[in-house]
């Protein structure tokens, strides 16, 4: 038994003709960050979507922390400590951004009595903070619904962070982002994260940030992994250029 | 329970199944389609139920043939669905296909309010009688109890044809598909050049016309009041979500469900009877919460 | 905003002077405010984006439980009634609620009308327990040990409904601007997002069910008291549709539009009732048909729109 953090086991589940995981192990150590690259259709947001409970594989296990975490509701993976940054951001849309961080705030703190509204929580300098860590800070009163993708990206990320997890799941992260926002705040989010003692999983199909922010690379195919290990020899290995990165 | 209660309870509640079906079937193929579902259904029915009864009695005050009766039936059905569901259609719901859920559902209930006020004002609140069309076809006798011919045959044989038929219109006419082409994808469908509007008011006027027609055929065998209309909704809303939103043959197997059930329920524990459809659907949907066939859909993110 | 203050000041001028107006004014006002207080209610659960269609349901839960208690004990006492009925209500709501809060929409707009409905055909069959359609009457209770007569009770029962109506509407408030109460908006925008801060969506929206049973149950305990009579009618559909078309018209964003609705709605019905006798069910839905189509943010969202007063972001529903 590994003492990994995240520790997936023989993960299988098909959609129709699709499989979409095919016998998926995978460790998740403390502390690393773990990118998780391939190409679209290979299963990488599957992936995630089985370890957070939002799917239940046919076959396999999925622990966290040593405890058995397999197709448990999402808000339970989430208490336990892991926290989602998506795809498509989503964003509690008749909230300002504020909001959507001081609920995610109350969510953690278990802030449930009605003796105080949910702009005055203590925890609001600090959720000021993190926006400010992802340079969202002066959009913190804008209502989440019209905000361009670059920031909707980043509140989402904001969102999870919020939640003080020990593991932060995020799925292209700064996509959308203009390019020369993305490595600043980037650089911000994973000292942040080294700070705090999170690790992170990041599913990424720009091969700079990899480089930059990954110290170790798994890369998926249709539904399997073809290889994973530190970035300089999984990014160097021919049948992983031709998969994934391309001519 | 004897043998013979058990065989008056069966007959009479596949009879009831029936009628209880052709509205669930409309209501749950509006759904289907168009993702609307039609609280005014309810209305639908009563009207089936009150236009039957008056143009019945109109062809008798006329003098005509009473076998006319029959006709007049599927009459009174066609004319309800096609002008009041019609009306429904092309002056209120196309406007609010592009509008949130909960806003639909309330624009099809205060229809529904505004039907069932037109009802009374148009037919009043004492009961009607139609008994004609049930008299006329006359006793069976199964295992030497007496039936109505209409309850033990018509009824389930017209059920039986609108399942039969709907499978037959859906799966093997170009217009049937074409309804089951926007049913998969609406986006899809009008992608390749459906008309979506046409098919919405085809799929409504039928839906209507079913409903209707479940009330023409209640008609004979009932005493006609105001709140049949509020009575069948919930009802037809019952049988439908426990088959399934939007599943046809479903449906046909949970009005059996329901129908018999109630009409056991009727002989067995009769202060249970109203209880009984929806005791069978609670226990249903707590076991599976989209209903008995419906189709899990994978949710995306 | 001095607007505010000066509102309260001139409700409460009103509601002082009103008893001094007319008899039928008090009875006015009380019957409008329980309506308010049920409607109250619905908008608790407007605010997760559900509306239901049978709440009803513990209005006539609230009104049978006084009746019954009160006929039982000859009377019983004014305000242990309103807290047994509040209760019963409320209980009514948690074991109903535990089934319904896990739809959305459609199905939960509509398996609040199928056990409202249910409720009503039970009210009218059992007869020798409730009095069929004829219902049961409500003796006047005492109020804190003291006998009223009938002109004292209604002045009681008429302060007892303004504080109510203030007490709850101010709750409630308070509860909305919560977290509990903000996390309702966040089922409506985005239940998934909710699930994975590690929010149980039910439970928020099951809390919010209890809370609109109990107020439900209010209004109708109130309204029976007032009415001395509890009838199966008011478990009718067309009371949950009255209750759901004040709460539209009075605006879903704002507590005070429940009461405003209530009011307006009753002072219109008045009036209609002249005109329209027989057409007013049929006048309603046409109207509630107009306020979807054309205004669906109700009384007070015409009022924030008019006094330029921010409104809690609210965002519209892409089609």
């Amino acid at each position: 038994m590994s003492n990994a953090l995240l520790s997936a086991r023989d993960l299988s589940i098909r959609f129709g003709g699709v499989v979409a995981a095919s016998n998926i192990s995978l460790d998740v150590h403390e502390g690393e960050n773990l990118a998780i690259i391939g190409p679209n259709g290979a299963g990488k947001t599957t992936f995630l979507n089985i370890c957070t409970g939002w799917l239940r594989p046919a076959l396999g296990s999925v622990s966290f922390m040593g405890r058995d975490i397999t197709a448990h509701a999402p808000r339970d993976i989430t208490r336990l400590g892991i926290a989602r940054a998506f795809q498509i951001p989503q964003l509690f849309t008749e909230h300002t951004v504020l909001e959507n961080m001081l609920l995610a705030a109350a969510a953690h703190a278990g802030r449930w009595t009605p003796f105080r509204t949910l702009e005055s929580i203590p925890e609001r300098a600090a959720m000021m903070d993190l926006l400010a860590l992802v340079g969202c800070a002066d959009i913190a009163h804008e209502n989440a619904l019209h905000l361009p993708e670059g920031q909707r990206k980043l509140v989402d990320i904001a969102i999870a962070l919020a939640l003080q997890p020990k593991l932060l799941l995020m799925d292209e992260p700064t996509a959308g982002v203009a390019s020369s926002e993305k490595f600043g705040i980037m650089d911000m989010i994973v000292a942040a994260l080294k700070q705090r003692g999170v690790t992170s999983v990041f599913v990424e199909h720009d091969m700079d940030m990899v480089t930059r922010y990954a110290n170790r690379v798994a890369v998926w195919t249709t539904g399997a992994i073809l290889r994973e290990g530190a970035p300089k020899d999984v990014l160097a290995d021919p049948e992983v250029i031709r998969t994934v990165i391309g001519g | 329970m004897s043998a013979q209660t058990m065989a008056l309870a069966f007959f009479d509640g596949v009879a009831y199944a029936a009628l209880v079906f052709l509205v669930a079937v409309g209501l749950t193929l509006i759904f289907g389609v168009m993702r609307i579902l039609n609280i005014a259904h309810g209305s639908l029915y009563a009207f089936g139920a009150y236009a039957a009864a008056s143009l019945v009695a109109g062809l008798g005050l006329m003098g005509w043939s009473p076998w006319l009766a029959y006709p007049a039936l599927a009459v009174a059905a066609a004319l309800v669905g096609i002008i009041v569901g019609g009306a429904i259609e092309t002056l209120l719901l196309q406007r609010i296909y592009a509008k949130e859920e909960s806003l639909q559902l309330l624009v099809t209930f205060a229809v529904f309010m505004v039907l069932e006020n037109v009802q009374r004002l148009v037919w009043g609140v004492q009961p009607y009688f139609v008994a004609e069309p049930v008299q006329m076809l006359g006793n069976i006798n199964l295992g030497g109890i007496d039936y109505t011919r209409y309850q033990t045959l018509l009824l389930p044989a017209v059920a039986l044809a609108v399942l039969l038929g709907l499978r037959l219109f859906l799966k093997g006419t170009l217009s049937g598909q074409i309804i089951l082409a926007v049913t998969e994808d609406r986006e899809a469908a009008t992608a390749i050049g459906v008309n979506a509007k046409r098919v919405f008011f085809v799929t409504f006027v039928i839906g209507a016309s079913l409903a209707a027609l479940g009330g023409a055929l209640a008609a004979p065998t009932t005493s006609i009041l105001p709140g049949m209309g509020a009575d069948m909704i919930v009802l037809s809303f019952a049988v439908a979500a426990t088959a399934g939103l939007g599943q046809i043959e479903g449906a046909a197997l949970t009005a059996l469900l329901i129908g018999l059930g109630r009409s056991f329920a009727v002989y067995l524990a009769p202060e249970f009877e109203v209880l009984t459809p929806y005791l069978i659907m609670v226990l249903v949907l707590l076991a599976r919460p989209q209903g008995l066939f419906a189709r899990p859909e994978a949710r995306r993110i | 905003m001095p607007w505010r203050p000066v509102l309260i000041a001139a409700a409460a001028l009103v509601a002082l002077a009103a008893p001094f107006a007319a008899g039928w004014v008090q009875t006015f006002l009380i019957l409008a405010l329980a309506k308010g207080l049920a409607v109250l209610g619905i908008l608790v659960l407007l605010q997760a984006g559900q509306v239901s269609f049978g709440h009803a349901l513990y209005f006539a839960i609230g009104a049978y439980a006084v009746a019954f208690v009160a006929r039982g004990l000859a009377g019983g006492e004014l305000v242990t009634l309103l807290l047994f009925s509040a209760i019963i209500a409320g209980l009514g709501g948690l074991v109903i609620g535990l089934f319904v809060v896990r739809y959305r929409y459609i199905f939960f707009g509509m398996l609040n009308l199928a056990f409202s409905m249910v409720f009503y055909s039970i009210l009218e069959k059992f007869f020798h327990l409730t009095g069929g359609s004829d219902g049961i009457r409500v003796p006047r209770p005492s109020v804190l040990g003291l006998t009223l007569g009938r002109d004292g009770f209604e002045l009681t029962l008429y302060v007892v409904a303004i504080v109510c109506a203030v007490l709850f509407g101010v709750l409630v408030h308070r509860y909305l601007k919560s977290p509990l109460g903000q996390a309702l908006r966040a089922i409506k925008s985005n239940e998934t997002r909710l699930e994975y801060i590690g929010v149980s969506a039910r439970r928020v929206l099951l809390v919010a069910y209890v809370v609109s049973a109990v107020l439900c149950g209010l209004g109708g305990a109130i309204t029976a008291l007032a009415q001395g009579l509890a009838t199966p009618e008011y478990a009718f559909w067309i009371r949950s549709g009255e209750f759901v078309f004040i709460a539209i018209l009075g605006g879903a964003a704002h507590v005070a539009g429940a009461f405003v609705g209530a009011l307006a709605f009753e002072g219109i019905r008045s009036f209609a009732a002249v005109i329209f006798a027989d057409g007013w069910q049929m006048a309603l839905g046409l109207m509630l048909i107009a306020v979807v189509l054309f205004a669906s943010e109700g009384i007070a969202g015409l009022w924030v729109k008019l006094t330029g007063k921010s409104a809690p972001a609210k965002a519209e529903a892409a089609p």
